[in-house]
């Protein structure tokens, strides 16, 4: 009976449940309410409808708090139950060995996909479901009990003079913070969890040795100095950033100081294509169009320097994969980045500089460039520098176009790697958890987040003190 | 210094100064100009190189094979239920392995050419033939023709993607010797006068390179390679058909500039496609199954239909959770919240996880959803859910501007005939910020579709075989499945991801589009 | 320089009287029909205006009457606006500035002008000034650029206050000192005309009366026009005003004639408060 009522589809009945619940209560507090509150009563105070709210909102969120919980925690505790139940010889395997038991238990329990002859297996299996069937009938015991108890307060304040629609506007109010409350408790998750992790691998490598390590081997033989990642990455945000900051600029200039209404009107929009284009196509191209070309023209390069005497041996590595193809497309990727917010500063600076240069005789390009641009200074380098976080943070293109060897080359044509493709490389594929290889994506994640989150705090800050001036 | 100095208008010094200024300032625009038209000839580029690639995809090359659905081949005793046909590749294979065997008689020769006869179409490529006959029982035993897409290399060959291929006319050939079995003379007055400038053009070119390439030479059905020639005649190995197509006909000369062994297609098998062909069994067709199929190890035969219907998926969660929040999240900031020090450390800290590298929320996936509370890998879910954390700042943004663009007299007429914040906000403000905020959503959402790194991490890179039908089944999405086919060897699969990456501009070009009406239908000046 | 109005004659149409005994008799500038439009919107009807040396001419007129974008043509700050176009001659040692050949940048450093907002650039006091030098390439040496920093802000009577702060951003000064950094810095190109667009709107009475005082000193060297909406300002500082009405020259002459005897029924409703 207890198995039977393993196999409870939780998700749908607990749903089911909770929307009987709210609208039985918001029925009852409604016609409890309208009993007072006819058309000649005038000395009510919310209308029939808010009281309806008020009951079921008080028999909805303790309902909703157990099956938020459930969901959470639900399935964590039928295992850990599970598994302080198991024998001894269970009891000291690895964990990692035991989760992938108990999945494989899980998927006989639910999905009848293994029904082997192991005596054992089944018989946890079965108390498997026991233990699954024992939690959700006492989630759905439990929940009700708190819907009920909500539902008794509540009713039993409902009257003539009670201010229900406050009270339901109250509610309503405290749901939406929690709304925005959202976004801090991601930060909190990412913090938390990269802390976490990264702690557990500093635990096992010491924290010099990783940052000021130079060599990174972290897939086959257990070496973890990320020094060269995060040359890799620097080289290629540097790239990058060679290109988009003028280009990004100039076209800000141009659109804002020298484009007709019309021009702007078409370079604007296909300049923000640029941006909506997702980065996986961006390293496509890379792959496809630029690497290739990359290289033989570093490949003729090499042959015209030895084919006149300048060279012994190629100069250049001209590799299938380089930094200057990953750094190219990210910086045609980061050009609007730069552009869009460039632009909206130097439309920000107020007509009146510019009247005031012209007015003594500077011309247009005097006047952008003694006057606009230094004005314009602060949000300029803010779209910098939110354009270097979005370069360094950036993945896909350097996946597809970067390369896999970590080391520390000043070749352009060489292929290097950054903490992105090595968080990817260390993630994907067969993955456990617990491992000093899968540890160290989160301490490079850990290290991408700080210097990114730097970068943007600094750039919005400095945007924010620009808004102040000139609005 | 001397006032009021008069410095007419055409003063030289000045002008000469002033021309300099001038200069500097042109050069300046150009600066401008070019830094715009760089960034528009990249865009150009890129659009360019992927259509370009994504044509070639669009249509493949088809065979057509009569067969008898022979019920011992197909359905023998024992193996005869709808279930059991549906997935007898090697009987469904073997009728068409013996009609191109009954075809091109000469490969039984040998189990090298057999092996590469068999080659021209993969054995997985009779699938959805099977599918057909076992909804369809009543077909077995009768003819039928079954089209199966040819083999990837050799579609490419026929698109000219393999190798450069320089084709000409020859002469009339008067007379056909046969040597030895498969072994012919070719003769004709002048026959071969132009292949063979061909040739010396061409060694002037690449030198005795020349020598590694492949000449071909067909008629009909019939191919050969010229071993040797002179100005009236060549030496001729038959590769397919009969010598006797060649008398009394101008045969045409391919010669392949990529030798045969820098190629994935021999010249036997091109010999035998080119015979096919001319047949009339070879057609171009719509790549209908790049919409209809799922991945697959051949390229000719995979299909992105579990991708899409995996970004579907993953994005219904994501819109479920992203945008309800996202609006809640921002009428509370913009509306209710007081302002103290926990609002204002809620908006520097959305302002900043809008600028988050999108990989870290991969992470934070891999490190909450996976790891902590063990929800499966691979899942729409769990994708859906990082997502939505990825794009809740954007719609939270957006939806903001939005609700500031309303004009504080909505909220206080509201407010003056008696109707509480909450109704004021609910009734009046919210209705009127929604083409703003649902245009935030889109873009949201947008950005959301084509995010591929936090999939990766989350292990939705799975190769999936089976179209996913709920959130927590194995599925991949649209942007992944981009990465995984690009990082595919073979040759075959460039112009399929470009095709991949159409699709999914599609999908982002509507989204847009839906945005761009909206903006026009909708903007209002306050 | 004292300029005294005795004999004055006809020479438009449009009652426009010119003082012949002093060296007045030589506008500085001649206006011969000027229109101007926006697009397709005419604000400017063919006005015809001498503006006299040494002296100041103020423009009167209600808000939107065309006296700001008038005043705008002298220099062709217009330009600097897409849709605007200007027809007529403007004529200045006898070349007509409104010609295309003439190049604006050229004519900008000999017609400076201030605006209705102090607008300092955000540098320091001293580059502000030493910017137009800069540009036109007025000062041969540091000490040179000094120099005309120095003159420029003794001209405009804040080098005493400014003189130990220079290198202070030029937005820390108060209102009324940034109006008058933005009148030593057009003085710094030494032009020869200088335009003023309702320069003392923004700021309070005491301000407006030191930049008032700034005025009446700077006309003994140059040709000052300015556009005010006080019409207590244009008597205190002008010797000449011209009424401006729906982009028309109503009526020019002295100030003193406008204010106590206009000759138009519009200038003295406009005058005495009936609109405006």
């Amino acid at each position: 009976m207890v198995q039977q009522l393993g196999h409870l589809p939780m998700g749908w009945l607990m749903l089911a449940l909770l929307a009987m619940l709210a609208s039985g209560a918001f029925f009852v507090g409604r016609v409890q309410a309208a009993r007072f509150s006819g058309p000649g009563s005038a000395r009510v105070h919310s209308r029939p409808n808010y009281h309806g709210y008020y009951v079921a909102m008080w028999t909805f969120v303790p309902a909703m708090v157990v099956a938020l919980g459930y969901g959470l925690f639900g399935d964590g505790l039928v295992r850990s139950m599970l598994s302080s139940e198991l024998p001894a010889n269970f009891q000291d395997m690895p964990r990692v060995e035991l989760d992938v038991y108990l999945n494989s238990i899980a998927r006989a329990a639910f999905h009848h996909g293994y029904s082997g002859a192991d005596r054992v297996f089944s018989a946890i299996t079965n108390r498997f479901l026991e233990l699954q069937g024992l939690i959700k009938a006492s989630t759905i015991v439990l929940a009700l009990v708190c819907a009920a108890t909500g539902f008794l307060l509540a009713r039993r304040r409902v009257a003539p003079g009670f201010r229900a629609r406050n009270r339901v506007e109250g509610g309503i109010e405290i749901f939406l913070f929690l709304c925005a409350a959202i976004a801090i408790a991601t930060t909190i998750g990412i913090v938390a969890s990269l802390l976490y992790e990264s702690l557990r691998f500093f635990a096992e490598i010491p924290f010099w040795d990783f940052l000021f390590g130079t060599r990174w081997n972290a897939q086959t033989s257990a070496e973890f100095g990320a020094l060269p990642l995060f040359f890799g990455t620097f080289m290629i945000a540097l790239i990058a950033m060679l290109i988009a900051a003028p280009v990004g600029l100039f076209a800000a200039i141009y659109l804002s100081e020298y484009a007709g209404p019309k021009v702007r009107g078409w370079v604007k929009p296909i300049l923000e294509i640029l941006a909506g284009i997702p980065t996986v196509v961006y390293g496509f191209f890379a792959l496809l169009v630029v690497a290739p070309a990359i290289r033989s023209v570093a490949i003729w390069i090499n042959t015209t320097l030895i084919s006149t005497g300048l060279a012994s041996e190629p100069l250049l590595a001209a590799q299938p994969t380089s930094a200057l193809a990953a750094g190219l497309v990210m910086g045609i990727m980061v050009i609007p980045f730069v552009s869009s917010l460039s632009d909206d500063v130097i439309n920000a600076v107020p007509q009146t500089l510019r009247d005031a240069a012209y007015a003594m005789g500077a011309t247009k390009s005097e006047t952008v460039k003694h006057v606009v641009l230094p004005a314009a200074l602060p949000g300029i380098i803010a779209s910098l520098l939110l354009a270097v976080s979005r370069a360094i943070g950036e993945t896909m293109i350097v996946v597809m176009a970067a390369g896999q060897r970590a080391r520390i080359s000043a070749d352009p044509t060489a292929d290097l790697t950054t903490i992105t493709v090595q968080i990817v490389a260390l993630l994907t594929g067969e993955t456990e958890f617990d491992s000093p290889k899968t540890l160290s994506a989160f301490a490079l994640g850990l290290v991408l987040f700080v210097v990114t989150l730097f970068f943007n705090l600094i750039a919005l800050r400095v945007v924010q003190k620009y808004r102040e001036k000139y609005d | 210094m001397t006032d009021v100095a008069p410095a007419p208008f055409r003063n030289e010094k000045a002008l000469r100064r002033l021309k300099k200024r001038r200069a500097a300032d042109a050069r300046f625009r150009l600066y401008g100009l070019s830094a715009i038209a760089f960034a528009l000839l990249a865009l150009s580029v890129l659009v360019a190189s992927i259509g370009f690639q994504a044509i070639s995809a669009a249509t493949y090359h088809k065979v057509g094979f009569d067969v008898v659905l022979d019920p011992a081949v197909i359905a023998p005793k024992g193996k005869d239920t709808p279930a059991d046909i549906s997935r007898n590749v090697d009987g469904f294979y073997a009728l068409i392995r013996s009609n191109l065997q009954g075809t091109f008689p000469e490969a039984a020769e040998d189990r090298m050419a057999t092996r590469q006869l068999g080659d021209l179409v993969t054995r997985l490529a009779v699938l959805p033939t099977a599918k057909w006959v076992s909804e369809n029982p009543t077909q077995i035993g009768q003819a039928a023709t079954i089209k199966v897409p040819l083999s990837d290399d050799l579609d490419l060959y026929l698109k000219g993607a393999v190798s450069k291929e320089f084709r000409l006319r020859l002469g009339d050939i008067s007379a056909v010797t046969e040597a030895a079995p498969r072994q012919v003379r070719l003769t004709g007055d002048g026959a071969f006068k132009a292949l063979q400038s061909l040739i010396a053009v061409q060694r002037q070119e690449v030198g005795d390179a020349v020598d590694a390439r492949s000449i071909l030479i067909s008629a009909g059905s019939t191919t050969g390679r010229i071993m040797s020639l002179d100005a009236d005649a060549a030496e001729v190995t038959l590769l397919t058909g009969s010598a006797t197509d060649f008398s009394n006909v101008r045969p045409t000369a391919r010669m392949i500039e990529l030798p045969e062994t820098e190629r994935n297609v021999s010249d036997l098998q091109i010999a035998w496609t080119l015979a096919l062909k001319d047949k009339g069994r070879v057609s171009r067709v719509p790549h209908t199954s790049l919409l209809t199929h799922t991945d697959s190890t051949y390229p000719e035969l995979a299909g992105a239909l579990a991708a899409i219907v995996g970004s579907l998926l993953t994005m219904m969660v994501t819109a479920f959770i992203a945008i309800p929040i996202g609006i809640f999240a921002s009428v509370y900031l913009e509306e209710f919240a007081p302002r103290n020090r926990l609002t204002e450390i809620i908006e520097v800290n959305i302002n900043n996880l809008a600028a988050v590298p999108s990989i870290v929320f991969g992470l934070l996936g891999a490190a909450v959803f996976l790891g902590f509370f063990g929800l499966p890998r691979s899942a729409p879910l769990v994708g859906g859910l990082v997502l939505a954390l990825l794009t809740l700042p954007t719609i939270i943004i957006a939806s903001r501007a939005a609700l500031k663009s309303v004009p504080p007299s909505i909220r206080a007429a509201a407010l003056a005939v008696g109707a509480s914040k909450m109704q004021s906000v609910f009734h009046h403000v919210l209705p009127v910020a929604g083409p703003g905020i649902f245009t935030g959503a889109i873009l949201g959402m947008a950005r959301a579709l084509g995010e591929t790194a936090p999939l990766l991490l989350i292990g939705m890179v799975a190769f999936v075989a089976d179209v996913p039908v709920g959130p927590t089944d194995e599925a991949t999405a649209l942007p992944v499945l981009i990465y995984s086919w690009s990082t595919n060897a073979e040759r075959a699969w460039e112009p399929m991801t470009a095709a991949v990456i159409v699709i999914l501009l599609m999908f982002l070009i509507t989204m847009n589009g839906i945005v761009v009406l909206l903006r026009r239908r909708f903007e209002r000046r306050w | 320089m004292e300029t005294t109005m005795t004999e004055s004659r006809d020479v438009s149409a449009a009652g426009i009287t010119m003082d012949e005994t002093q060296g007045l008799t030589f506008p500085r500038i001649e206006c011969k029909n000027i229109d101007v439009f926006y697009g397709d919107k005419q604000a400017i009807f063919d006005i015809s205006l001498p503006i006299p040396d040494r002296s100041v001419t103020a423009l009167i007129g209600p808000s939107g009457c065309g006296k700001s974008t008038f005043l705008r043509c002298l220099n062709r700050m217009n330009d600097t606006i897409e849709s605007c176009k200007v027809t007529g001659e403007i004529i200045m040692d006898g070349e007509n500035i409104n010609d295309p050949d003439i190049d604006p940048v050229l004519l900008r450093s000999r017609v400076g002008m201030v605006f209705q907002k102090p607008n300092p650039f955000p540098k320091s006091i001293y580059d502000n000034i030493a910017y137009g030098p800069r540009i036109h390439g007025l000062a041969a040496s540091r000490e040179d650029l000094d120099a005309i920093v120095e003159k420029s802000l003794r001209r405009a009577g804040l080098w005493d206050e400014v003189k130990d702060r220079l290198t202070s951003p030029g937005n820390s000064l108060s209102g009324g000192q940034q109006q008058r950094l933005c009148i030593a810095r057009a003085i710094a190109v030494r032009p020869e005309v200088i335009l003023m667009d309702e320069p003392c709107s923004a700021l309070d009475p005491v301000a407006t009366a030191r930049i008032e005082e700034l005025i009446d000193e700077l006309r003994k060297r140059y040709c000052i026009v300015i556009v005010t909406h006080s019409m207590q300002q244009a008597a205190r500082v002008s010797q000449r005003t011209a009424f401006f009405h729906l982009g028309e020259l109503v009526e020019m002459g002295e100030t003193d004639q406008i204010f106590t005897n206009p000759r138009e029924r519009r200038t003295e409703d406009y005058i005495t408060g009936r609109f405006g």
